[in-house]
């Protein structure tokens, strides 16, 4: 591991002057995704800005009805606080499906949102990656790719976004809330994470020097019926091969409103929009179910060893959707 | 750049302050093992994917593979030498020992800090992966064999001890449900709300009774 320099920051304005002066600074919150890239010589900072004491710890309502959520939440207390889990009960499966207790317990909010979407050429030094440095190459398109991308990849990179929690943030309109040195900022979920490319290791639009403040997710009455459902490869603590975030309501048996995102297809939670339109006023049932899947996936894109995605997709977002219109309508 | 890269720090572990310096470098597994021959904490994988390393930090269970040394000073830190009350085992130790809960040992200090810990989320009512409705509503799920194996799956152990070791989880749970069990620095779990309907009916005790019988 690369030496390094220390600070812990106690305020805001501080934590982003420390960060604006230092290019090599980068932010610590649990450190459980960047700790582990140290280690492995992938993440060489020559600065970190320990964030855990600032006063970004809170969750509370906003003025609109909404939930604010401060980047230093570790996914714990968001995964087991009342409001959450009665809200955006996605939010909370989606967190508690994600690691560990223990990595739970360490990790923060805005930590989650900036984990590195990777695979496994990304750690191993000795491989060529483009998006540890670029133009170098990507060896998992004609490698091990069996749990890489079906959406939105490129020749430049198929890795998937590991998180789970962005997933129902996805799915939730979350807004993502940013201090720099010239003041505040905010960039919507479906802006923050940037389309692959041809520049893999450019993952978000947050600007350079700019500290996570939190998220807010908006009032959503529908999010109030809402679920996660995660498919690994074992039955616990792992990466998901695909993952849904849902929520339905259904009056008189009509899709009055619906969200939908995806995990683990695509560089980045994939809000399924198209799906969405599919399903808006048609009546609840299989066929649209289905006609929603298809809609979604038929830009996906399988590499040899990973088109079993494509299926494993389509059947989890009809199960899920099956399953949420059984419960709304009781 | 001038920066330092290291510093001059205290450890608080055990309700002992340790002053040590630190290469930044060093993560609180090294500093514990390597620096205050505190050994009981074992090195796994030292990538956060096994657990062996797990100790408590605030009364949260965390992998101190993955916890930089200087990132920890200030916190109260509890490691597997602190779980005891001098020659009185810990009801958790106690439980792995009476139901063999471990074959070769390595992984049992994190195995039990990582107990302590799970005994106190489920008692605050966190919900976990393997409950099938996370609503406040529902109340507490009742403490069962999947639900701890969901809960402790941060813990790897290669011999497979693992039917022991839910067992040993699910009695040491019981008791403390029957408020026998001592409290060790768990203040850090808490929910801000506790009145949840169906937290009367003793979860763990039913979870106690249905792995044990």
């Amino acid at each position: 591991m690369k030496e390094f320099g220390y600070q812990r920051a106690l305020d805001v304005p501080g934590a982003v002057a420390l960060l604006g002066a230092d290019p090599e600074a980068r932010c610590l919150g649990g450190g459980t995704n960047l700790v582990d890239l140290m280690k492995a010589g992938v993440e060489r900072p020559g600065l970190l800005i320990d964030v855990r004491e600032l006063p970004l710890d809170g969750i509370e309502f906003t003025e609109d009805g909404g939930l604010r959520i401060g980047a230093t939440v570790t996914n714990s207390d968001l995964a087991a606080h009342p409001d959450v889990r009665r809200r955006y009960p996605a939010l909370a499966q989606a967190v508690l499906a994600g690691a560990s207790g223990q990595l739970r317990n360490m990790a923060t909010v805005g930590g989650n949102l900036l984990q590195r979407t990777r695979c496994g050429y990304f750690t191993n030094l000795a491989r060529p990656c483009n998006k540890r440095v670029p133009g170098s190459g990507c060896p998992a398109i004609e490698g091990e790719h069996h749990n890489h991308a079906i959406l939105g990849a490129s020749a430049h990179c198929v890795a998937v976004h590991p998180s789970d929690m962005a997933v129902a943030l996805a799915a939730f309109d979350a807004v993502v809330h940013y201090e720099t040195a010239d003041g505040p900022g905010e960039l919507p979920f479906a802006e923050f994470y940037l389309p692959v490319g041809d520049t893999p290791h450019q993952e978000t639009a947050l600007p350079a020097g700019a500290l996570i403040t939190g998220i807010s997710l908006p009032p959503l009455p529908v999010a109030a019926s809402s679920r996660y459902r995660k498919v690994r490869e074992r039955a616990s603590y792992a990466f998901a091969i695909g993952s849904v975030a849902a929520a339905l309501d259904v009056r008189d048996g009509v899709v009055r409103d619906v969200r939908l995102a995806l995990g683990a297809v695509a560089s980045r939670p994939w809000r399924a929009l198209a799906a969405e339109r599919v399903l808006i006023g048609k009546p609840a049932g299989a066929d649209a179910f289905a006609a929603a899947a298809d809609a979604e996936l038929a830009a996906a894109e399988a590499l040899p060893h990973n088109g079993y995605k494509v299926t494993l997709m389509r059947n989890l977002i009809v199960a899920q959707l099956t399953e949420l219109a059984e419960e709304t309508a009781r | 750049m001038a920066l330092s890269t290291s510093s001059a720090i205290t450890l608080n572990i055990n309700g002992e302050k340790h002053a040590l310096p630190v290469d930044h470098r060093t993560t609180l597994l090294d500093a514990l093992r390597e620096r205050l021959d505190l050994t009981g904490t074992k090195k796994g994988c030292d990538q956060g994917q096994c657990g062996a390393c797990t100790v408590l930090i605030d009364g949260r269970r965390a992998v101190s593979c993955l916890q930089l040394a200087v990132a920890a000073e200030g916190r109260e830190i509890t490691t597997i030498e602190g779980v005891a009350d001098g020659e009185t085992l810990h009801p958790v130790q106690q439980a792995f020992l009476d139901l063999d809960g471990y074959q070769c040992g390595y992984c049992t200090p994190g195995q039990i800090c990582s107990a302590l810990a799970v005994i106190e989320e489920h008692a605050a009512g966190w919900p976990s992966a393997a409950s099938a409705d996370v609503r406040p509503e529902a109340g507490i799920p009742p403490l069962t064999p999947e639900e701890i194996r969901e809960r402790m799956s941060g813990n790897l152990c290669r011999c497979g001890a693992y039917v022991s070791i839910v067992q040993a989880v699910a009695r040491a749970a019981a008791a403390h449900g029957a408020g026998s069990t001592p409290g060790i620095e768990t203040q850090g779990v808490e929910t801000r709300e506790s009145e949840t309907p169906g937290s009367e009916v003793g979860p763990a005790g039913t979870a106690g009774a249905e792995v044990t019988a």
